[in-house]
């Protein structure tokens, strides 16, 4: 069984955003790059699948500028079998543009899977998966926090509100994995060691016309300093008061 | 031009997420498209005339014994049906699970740009531009799209929903294809959450429990709390990764971005990745042993102690407060 992992770099969770002298995207300055963290759910699922049935290929895929394959490498490293970087520099495309080069690549691969996680912590657009599933006429389920396989089906669960929807799928199938759906494992050192060896093809992207163009990008304005009521017990009376009378929120 | 408006129901119910898109989209009509249309996938209609209540002047209703679920597939052919007859401006959905699953869907079999998650819309020199959060929170990004229609869906809670006015839509009847039986991925159930507990995107009220709390045992100070205030009860990374809640509680940057009215962050420090998820909150209250925390940096009010004290004493004061009135 074939599965694709679709990864993103993306800046470290950590980062205080500044924007660029563009003003519309990051000001890439001292930002660490890292695999998108839901993207780790789904590179941990597609392992624990092939694991399961004991035989299988896990192909990660990433596209971007060069620096995307320092991602790769730790795709390998984890377990991976072999990556593929679709080369694309310049500014940032659009969701339907990624989803529409990625499908390019994916089309032709026939895997039983292919993975993503349910959105990307720069954008939050959280659209490629199903874009992607659309294009290369898959069914999808978006937001998966439980995944059991049996044969030709999936058996999955979504989070919705107040609850999961519970899924039954016929592969292939598009999913995006969410946060509580595994514990993703970390690359050990024979692990790093082997990913030098394994396969990272490089091609051109195809990711085709933009669909939407970022106008301007802000910065929240700072929250005013707030006010400590007091300290313990005894600033409770007071809280109570302000919550109610000057903020009118209880 | 007309704007499309996706009407979401669950079992047979409106959901409040599609008064709030319809009223944002009967809004922008003077300026970006008029009439405003209604398009609901049900297995029966769940009432769409009372939707003219909320801006909309017509409903379609595209009918599959199927779609007492949601189907997603399905869902994607009645909304694509509508958009390729009425040629709308703009298409508006709720970003809801439902809406985040359906519109990149839509989007991508049409053809054009999405912007999800939006928390303002404006028609500019009659085209939509579309503001949206980007990490998280941490700033937001202003969108023109390059292709008609025009897509975002709308964040739940953001957009106010008109006060109801006394009309009706006119109902119709949507053609599109769809074979549910040929579909190969179906809902087969569901499972509630923790007693129906309200999801923390749509709470007006959200207690967080964080680290502090020292332990899961913990966390009925919290649930109290929040029982005490009508709200729902939230956690941060530090507190889930130790497995002492469920992710779908996570506020943060790989959690939930929230915007309650009052958020009440207790035993949480403040790291990055949480402020980021809910520093739009319109009230921000902080309970934390350190007073050199990050969290009383964005907290409006704040009570420097210690949360086995100070959480028992507040639940207390509030119960009397609504006891009394």
């Amino acid at each position: 069984m074939l599965q694709v992992v679709c990864i993103k770099q993306v800046a470290d969770t950590e980062t205080r955003v500044k924007t660029g002298a563009d003003g519309k995207t990051l000001d890439p300055n001292g930002v660490t790059w890292i695999m998108n963290p839901y993207d780790e759910f789904a590179l941990e699922q597609a392992l624990r699948v092939k694991e399961a049935a004991g035989a299988g290929e896990v192909v990660a895929l990433s596209m971007g500028g060069a620096g995307v394959q320092t991602t790769l490498r730790n795709a390998l490293a984890i377990g991976a079998d072999r990556a593929i970087h679709l080369r694309l520099d310049g500014p940032q495309p659009d969701s339907l543009q990624v989803a529409r080069a990625l499908a390019a690549e994916i089309a032709p691969l026939n895997a039983s899977i292919v993975w993503l996680g349910k959105q990307a912590v720069d954008d939050d657009q959280a659209q490629v998966g199903p874009m992607l599933a659309e294009l290369i006429g898959a069914p999808c389920v978006t937001v998966v926090a439980k995944f059991e396989l049996a044969g030709e089906k999936a058996m999955v669960e979504r989070e919705i509100e107040g609850g999961r929807e519970v899924v039954e799928v016929t592969l292939p199938a598009v999913f995006t994995a969410d946060k509580g759906l595994n514990e993703p494992r970390y690359a050990s050192l024979k692990g790093i060691m082997a990913a030098k060896k394994k396969p990272l093809e490089e091609k051109p992207a195809v990711p085709g016309d933009p669909n939407l163009e970022i106008l301007s990008m802000q910065l929240p304005p700072p929250r005013a300093a707030g006010r400590i009521v007091g300290s313990g017990v005894e600033a409770v009376p007071e809280l109570v008061r302000i919550l109610r009378e000057e903020a009118k929120v209880i | 031009m007309s704007i499309l408006v996706f009407v979401e129901q669950r079992d047979g119910k409106l959901r409040s997420v599609t008064h709030e898109a319809l009223s944002e989209a009967a809004r922008l009509a003077p300026a970006l498209g008029s009439p405003v249309v209604g398009i609901c996938a049900a297995a029966a209609d769940p009432g769409l005339a009372s939707l003219g209540a909320y801006g909309a002047n017509e409903v379609r209703l595209a009918a599959n014994a199927a779609f007492a679920r949601h189907d997603a597939a399905g869902y994607t052919a009645a909304v694509v049906a509508a958009a390729q007859e009425l040629k709308p401006a703009a298409i508006l959905f709720p970003a809801s699970a439902i809406g985040r699953d359906l519109a990149p869907r839509v989007a991508a079999r049409l053809g054009v740009g999405l912007a999800a998650d939006c928390t303002a819309l404006a028609a500019v020199g009659g085209k939509l531009h579309a503001t949206r959060p980007v990490y998280a929170g941490k700033a937001t990004q202003t969108i023109g799209f390059l292709k008609s229609p025009a897509m975002a869906s709308l964040r739940p809670k953001v957009f106010a929903a008109m006060s109801p006015t006394g009309a009706t839509a006119t109902v119709v009847s949507q053609n599109f294809s769809y074979d549910a039986a040929a579909s190969r991925a179906r809902v087969t159930g569901l499972t509630a959450g923790e007693g129906g507990k309200l999801d923390l995107t749509e709470a007006e009220v959200i207690v967080s429990g964080g680290r502090g709390l020292k332990g899961p045992e913990h966390f009925n100070l919290i649930e109290d709390l929040a029982a005490a205030l009508g709200g729902t009860v939230g956690a941060s990374r530090a507190v889930v990764d130790a497995g002492w809640r469920p992710h779908g509680d996570q506020v943060g940057q790989t959690g939930k971005t929230v915007s309650p009215k009052l958020y009440v962050a207790i035993g949480i420090s403040g790291a990055i990745q949480h402020l980021a998820g809910m520093s739009s909150s319109r009230c921000i209250v902080a309970i934390n042993k350190d007073g050199e925390a990050p969290i009383f940096k964005v907290a409006d009010f704040g009570i420097v102690g210690d949360a086995f004290e100070v959480v028992p004493a507040l639940t207390a004061a509030v119960k009397k407060l609504n006891a009394h009135g």
